[in-house]
Order: C-alpha cells, then sequence, then structure tokens
C-alpha cells in the first residue's frame, strides 16, 4: 500500500486534512496519507433509462412513469428507472406463471442446473463491471462490492445450480414439489447479493421469479437481466420490475403469487406478513437485527477490535445482521475502548471507487437524516465519540461512531439504526452477556469473541440468533443458512436448509 | 353411589380450577347424564399457562436428547398402564365402540414411541456442517423455537393428538395445548400421564375451554413464539396468522398426516455458527 509521508506527530506543525483523504497515524507516530486509487468508470456503460424486465423483453411501463435512480456519493442522478404500476405487475406474474407452466416445470432437473451453473460463469466473466456499477448505485466501497457482493452472487448461483437435480437427497423420505410463482421484494443494502439469494434457490427448485429491486439500487439487477438473456433463460422465467413501496406491494399481495419472499425492515415485514396472512400464499422474511457483538475478557483483544469494527462499519452498517451493541467484559473495557477509537480514527472515509475507502456513502438522503436523528438521541444516552476525519463536501456521508456506557434501555442500543453507529455497554459474567444480548425482540446475529472453546459454544447455544460467528464476523456463504429469530424473520436462506424455503414438502 | 368428577386444567404441572371460576358440564354419549364438569379456561389462565412454559422449557430444552427420549417412552409406559382409564373414557364420551378405543389408545401410545425414539435422532437429520469456501468451521443445528401453542382439531383422535404434542415437544419445545370440544375429558388422564412421567413442570400445559374465547389471546400473546394451529377452520389460522405479526410467531398450519420429521423441524429454529479453522 503505497502512501504519501506527510509529517512525523514530533512535528508542531498543524496536520492538514485533505478532502476524501484520511491521515493514518503509524504506533511510531509517522503519518501519512493515502493516495487516490481509483477504480475505473469506464467498463460499465449506464444507459440513460432502464424499462421493466418482463416475459425475457425489456419494456416500456404501461403507465410511463420513471424515476431517478442517484449515486450517493456525489448526489447526482445516474439513470431513470420505469416505475411499475399494478397492471404492470400483474403483466410480469403472468409472464412468470405462463414460463412455470409452459417451460420451468417441463424442462429437466439437469437443463435447469445448467441455466444456472451458465449464469454463473457470466456473472463471474463481468464481475468488474457488475462491481464498479454497484458501488456508483449503492455507495458501498468497491472493494466489497468486488470482493464480497459480486463473487458471493455468482457463488450463489453457482451453489444452487447443482441442487436442481439432486433435490430428493435434500428431503430424504418426503414428497417434494415446487411452489409456482414467487415474489420477491428486496432491499438496498446488498443489491445483487439480494437478488442472487431469491433468485437462484428458486430456480434451481423449479418456481419462476417475479422480483422487485429496491427504488434507490435498481441497477445491478436491471443489468442481470442481460446476463439472462446471455444466458439464454427461457422467457418469462425471471421477471424484474422496478418501482417503490407501492409496487412491492401490489407483487406480494397479488393473487397469482404462490409465494412471497422478503428482505427488508421488520416493520414492513409485519406489513407484508398481515397482508397475506388471509391467503395460503407461503412466506420467508429476513428482517432486521440488533446484533450483539460479545468481547470477553479472554479474547485476542486486537483481533476483537477489529471483529467489532468490521462487524458494525461494513457497508456502512447497511447490514441486517450488524454488530451494533458490543458488549465488552467491565475488566477490559477500558483498554477496549482505547483501542477502538485508535481503530476507527483509521478508517478511510469517501469515494467508494476509490479501492482504499473503507466506508463509503450512505445509500440515501433519506437513510442519512434517519441514522443523524437516531445519533442525535444517542447522544443524550451514552458518550459519542467520532473520529476525527472530515467527510467528502458533496454526496451522503456520515462518520463512524459508537456510543459508551448506553443502558440497556437506551434507544441507541434498542433500535436498529442501519447506519455506522455502534453501542457498547459492559458486562461481568458470561450469563450477564448473555442476557444482555438475548434482550431484544430481534435474533438475527451475535458474535463472540474469546479464545476459550468451552466458553465459546456454551455462549453460542445459548444465544437466540440464527447466525452466530465465533472469532469472526460477517462471514456468508451460500452453503451455510441465513436467517433468523423471533422478529428477524421466518426462514433460512443459502444451504440444504434454504431449498426448504421454495417447496412443498409432504 | 359414584362421585361427580370436575376436571381441572393442568397448569405448571398442577390441577387448577379456572381462576374465573367457570366449568361447564359434558355428558355420556347420546344421554342427558353429566359425565364431569369441565374447567373453561380464561385468557387469564392462558397467560399462567405461558408462564408456566417459560419455566418448564428452561428444564425440558436443556435436557440431553437421551433424557428427554426417556422421558417420552416413560410417557408410553404409564399411558399403557391407564389403558382402561383411557378407553372407558372414549367409549363413554364418544360412544365408541371397546375396538375402536382401544385402536386409539394403540395409537396413542405408538405416537409417544414414536417420538420418544425421534428425540434424538432429529438432530443429525437436520443439522449440516456446511463447507464454506475458506478458513472456517460453519455448521448449523437445531434450536427449539421455545414456547409452542397447540391448537387441536375440533375432530378427536387421539394418536393424531398424541403426536401432535409429541412432535413439538421432542425437539425441547414447552407447550399450551387447548383441547377440542368432542373429548374434553381426556385432558385428566392425559395430565396424569405427564405428571407421573419426570416431565419438568411447565413443559406441557392443557387448558381446555372454549376456543373462539382463547385464540385471539394465543394469536397476540408477545412470549408464544409459534402456534400449531390443528383447527379445521382456516378463519381460525388465517387470524391467528395475522395476530401473530405482532411478534412474528411461526405459524404452522394443519398436517394432513403428523408423524414425520417436518412435524419436528417446523418448530426449531436453525442456528448456524461460524468458527474461525488457523493455527
Amino acid at each position: 500500500m503505497g502512501g504519501r509521508a506527510l509529517e512525523t506527530s514530533t512535528a508542531k506543525k498543524k496536520t492538514k486534512i485533505p478532502q476524501n483523504g484520511t491521515v493514518v497515524e503509524t504506533k511510531s507516530g509517522f503519518k501519512y496519507e493515502y493516495s487516490p486509487a481509483p477504480e475505473s468508470k469506464s467498463i460499465v456503460k449506464i444507459k440513460p433509462r432502464y424499462e421493466l424486465f418482463i416475459n425475457g423483453r425489456f419494456t416500456k411501463p404501461i403507465a410511463g412513469k420513471y424515476f431517478k435512480t442517484i449515486n450517493p456519493s456525489t448526489g447526482e442522478p445516474l439513470s431513470e428507472v420505469a416505475e411499475a404500476g399494478a397492471n404492470d405487475v400483474d403483466l410480469a406474474v403472468k409472464a412468470a406463471r405462463n414460463a412455470y407452466d409452459k417451460t420451468w416445470s417441463k424442462i429437466s432437473a439437469k437443463d435447469r442446473g445448467r441455466y444456472l451453473y451458465r449464469i454463473a460463469r457470466i456473472l463471474q466473466e463481468r464481475a468488474r463491471e457488475f462491481a464498479v456499477l454497484e458501488s456508483l448505485d449503492n455507495g458501498k466501497p468497491i472493494k466489497e462490492s468486488r470482493d464480497v457482493d459480486i463473487p458471493l452472487a455468482a457463488a450463489h448461483f453457482f451453489y444452487h445450480a447443482g441442487w436442481t437435480d439432486k433435490l430428493n437427497y435434500a428431503f430424504p423420505g418426503a414428497k417434494i414439489s415446487a411452489l409456482g410463482v414467487a415474489g420477491q421484494v428486496i432491499p438496498w443494502n446488498f443489491p445483487l447479493l439480494m437478488a442472487a439469494w431469491k433468485i437462484a434457490p428458486s430456480l434451481a427448485t423449479g418456481n419462476t421469479v417475479v422480483l422487485k429491486p429496491a427504488e434507490t439500487t435498481p441497477l445491478t439487477a436491471l443489468l442481470l437481466c442481460e446476463i439472462f438473456q446471455q444466458a439464454e433463460l427461457p422467457d418469462g422465467v425471471v421477471n424484474i420490475i422496478t418501482g417503490a413501496g407501492a409496487t412491492g406491494a401490489s407483487l406480494v399481495s397479488h393473487g397469482d403469487v404462490n409465494k412471497v419472499a422478503f428482505t427488508g425492515s421488520t416493520e414492513v415485514g409485519k406489513k407484508i406478513a398481515s397482508a397475506i396472512a388471509g391467503t395460503n400464499k407461503r412466506i420467508t422474511l429476513e428482517l432486521g437485527g440488533k446484533s450483539a457483538n460479545i468481547v470477553f475478557e479472554d479474547a485476542a483483544l486486537d483481533q476483537a477490535v477489529e471483529g467489532v469494527v468490521q462487524g458494525i462499519f461494513f457497508n456502512q452498517g447497511h447490514v441486517c445482521c450488524a454488530g451494533s451493541r458490543a458488549l465488552v467484559e467491565e475488566s477490559i473495557s477500558e483498554v477496549f475502548i482505547k483501542k477502538l477509537k485508535r481503530r476507527m480514527q483509521q478508517l478511510r472515509i469517501g469515494d467508494p471507487l476509490d479501492k482504499n475507502t473503507d466506508i463509503g456513502a450512505i445509500n440515501s438522503f433519506e437513510q442519512l437524516e434517519k441514522i443523524k436523528e437516531l445519533v442525535e438521541v444517542g447522544k443524550s444516552e451514552g458518550d459519542f465519540f467520532e473520529p476525527n476525519t472530515r467527510l467528502p463536501s458533496k454526496g451522503y456521508f456520515h462518520k463512524p461512531c459508537f456510543f459508551n456506557n448506553v443502558s440497556a434501555a437506551a434507544t441507541i442500543s434498542r433500535v436498529e439504526v442501519f447506519g455506522p453507529v455502534l453501542s457498547v455497554q459492559t458486562f461481568r459474567t458470561p450469563q450477564e452477556a448473555i442476557t444482555k444480548a438475548n434482550d431484544t425482540p430481534y435474533g438475527l446475529a451475535a458474535g463472540i469473541w474469546s479464545e476459550k472453546g468451552s466458553k465459546v459454544h456454551e455462549v453460542a447455544s445459548k444465544l437466540k440468533a440464527g447466525v452466530v460467528w465465533a472469532n469472526t464476523y460477517n462471514k456468508f456463504d451460500p452453503t451455510a443458512p441465513f436467517g433468523g429469530y423471533y422478529e428477524s424473520g421466518f426462514g433460512r436462506e443459502g444451504g440444504i436448509h434454504g431449498l426448504s424455503a421454495y417447496l412443498e414438502i409432504k | 353411589m359414584k362421585v361427580l368428577k370436575t376436571i381441572k386444567l393442568f397448569i405448571g404441572g398442577e390441577f387448577p380450577r379456572s381462576e374465573s371460576g367457570r366449568s361447564f358440564p359434558i355428558n355420556f354419549h347420546d344421554s342427558e347424564k353429566i359425565y364431569a364438569n369441565i374447567a373453561q379456561a380464561s385468557r387469564k389462565d392462558l397467560r399462567a399457562a405461558v408462564e408456566a412454559a417459560e419455566v418448564g422449557q428452561k428444564s425440558w430444552g436443556f435436557m440431553t436428547a437421551y433424557n428427554r427420549a426417556q422421558i417420552l417412552y416413560r410417557m408410553a409406559e404409564m399411558a399403557e398402564g391407564k389403558r382402561h382409564e383411557f378407553v372407558g373414557l372414549l367409549k363413554d364420551t364418544l360412544g365408541i365402540s371397546d375396538k375402536e378405543a382401544n385402536k386409539q389408545v394403540d395409537e396413542a401410545i405408538d405416537a409417544f414411541i414414536y417420538y420418544a425414539g425421534f428425540a434424538d435422532k432429529f438432530q443429525q437429520m437436520s443439522a449440516a456442517v456446511n463447507p464454506v469456501a475458506g478458513p472456517h468451521h460453519s455448521f448449523t443445528t437445531p434450536d427449539p423455537v421455545g414456547i409452542v401453542a397447540l391448537i387441536c382439531e375440533s375432530h378427536f383422535d387421539f394418536g393424531r393428538l398424541v403426536s401432535n404434542i409429541a412432535s413439538v415437544s421432542a425437539s425441547g419445545n414447552s407447550l399450551v395445548v387447548v383441547l377440542g370440544p368432542e373429548c374434553p375429558a381426556i385432558l385428566q388422564p392425559l395430565a396424569e400421564v405427564f405428571a407421573t412421567s419426570d416431565l419438568p413442570k411447565g413443559a406441557i400445559n392443557l387448558l381446555t375451554g372454549h376456543l373462539k374465547e382463547l385464540y385471539p389471546h394465543i394469536g397476540s400473546h408477545m412470549e408464544i413464539r409459534s402456534v400449531s394451529c390443528q383447527n379445521e377452520d382456516t378463519e381460525i389460522l388465517y387470524e391467528i396468522k395475522k395476530l401473530g405479526t405482532s411478534n412474528m410467531k411461526r405459524v404452522v398450519p394443519r398436517y394432513e398426516n403428523v408423524d414425520s420429521l417436518k412435524a419436528i423441524t417446523d418448530f426449531v429454529e436453525f442456528k448456524t455458527v461460524w468458527h474461525p479453522i488457523g493455527t
């Protein structure tokens, strides 16, 4: 990593903090700034306008309405995207039903797999293009879209491709069948990855799809449609319709949708569950969280600090399983806080397309306002810390921050912020840590940092969370089931367990 | 002169009357003669049962699977010992033949044994070691959801009733059961089976009463994590699903055939644990 030396801390001169740059201070007091290392945008061509993808073709919306999608790191529009009305939704569902009846349920399981393998391979081939587009539309650092989002999305298609002709081994002794048409609504935090999490298992189990990406991040899902065309996926097997909440509502409540899958907030998840309660539609929901990251006194402390930082600041904290509550054993809390502050001071905030950037842009103006509001509330609830770094002058950015000594009842330790905001509490015994970790209506994820194996297993078994990361955090894999307890949703995605969400099992 | 029975509730290992003081009589089959008085559970009794279930789950859920298996098998033994009482009750209240009553008791005992056998096996059938692409040990195991409410079917079938209870119980859940209207008197001998099988107090609670009065409170109760809705009326199912969104209850609709691995795994959460591999 080439850095440009600025000065040493022994010099009395005031340190200049450059725009979009971060001054990093080494242990020996040497300060330097990272040079810009931007990824080129030229690999991706953004069209001025995108249509709906229905029945294998890009189709104009019936009402002729479009909305803009913004680059959150500049606040400027990238493109405009069709807004699907209820009648467009109906066309998409009809296309999916027709494809289910006439092609997708008729072709062999082996061939279904072949299409999925093709999609995985083309996605790998065009990975950099997708990574750049994702960072432009979403605001996440290129190193994350390049190393996490896109490779995992491709891996999801590849993994599920192999299941198509082996489903009987997944559920021995049971009769299984596809459900039909899946209506899926996904969030803006991992746009392409969430599309892959939804589409790959649906197709592998023999269902067809109508998917609505989030209104602030529709571009990679629309680019994925080009891959479906390149892969010669039969028309109508996957339909992508863009729009906001109203489009999503007409999709999930459409009478000919057999299965609803939603990832997003618990508030919207509850509304969807309630809207379809009076039907026999199957449902899986991946909702919010307020996950605890527990640091015991016998943890490898530097690794734990790094884990807590990655746990909450990965993807600007726009992660449903973000480790937003650090629970630190009292005996080490002072040194932990010191190390945490030091590490946070080194985080590089700025241009998402810069390969050195650790923290990119907040996805939208609305989300930034929501985060700011909650941070204001938090300031009366705990000791606030944010690093001394400068934010870019335009675009939607928020400094990573934490609140120390907050009570378990504080808003900032109960409400999901969905931003780079951490709350820190202390505990004295493992039992207290478990009780505090479980003291939430959510149950999505948790972290444990300890070098003692027996303690790790004891605590892991008692945490009421669907994913427990011990001495690691935010690891994802298509083979590893992911999903929550309680108000974090129903069902699992990934692995053998994720398949059952898309199958009738008798 | 025969003593007229009052059949009370089964909550936390005890046999209380309804706190409301309410009861209703049931007759011998096709007769005006009173068979027994049945307690009519109130919302408050339901809440007391959930509290008891919370305590019961803490012991039952943390027992070894082998221990839970033995207790479920013990239930079969205790039920066999009460065969005559069960047969007599089914004949008196349902008007079925001796042969049919014995068949139902056989099926109920079979169900206890079936799930005794499952209690230490569904884990390996449903767990996984995940071949993740990186230096991590990742595994997924079932964990009981916690407190489950079982709404029984209107039509009484002893074998199905026991299957519905034992399948939820086998993984370590505790239960609040609202018995159906056809044979509420089953509560007493069945509760005696549970009370004498080393089952932790509160792990299974049985209520009798009017479903229409109780089910909205089941749907909206924040500590009930899941509902097995075996009642035939889909309107009740839909309403419980709707009310259940308050705490995102897992609502499981009526089974065609209960006995399956799915009847157990419908009431567990899967937990994925990751740990790095390295020196």
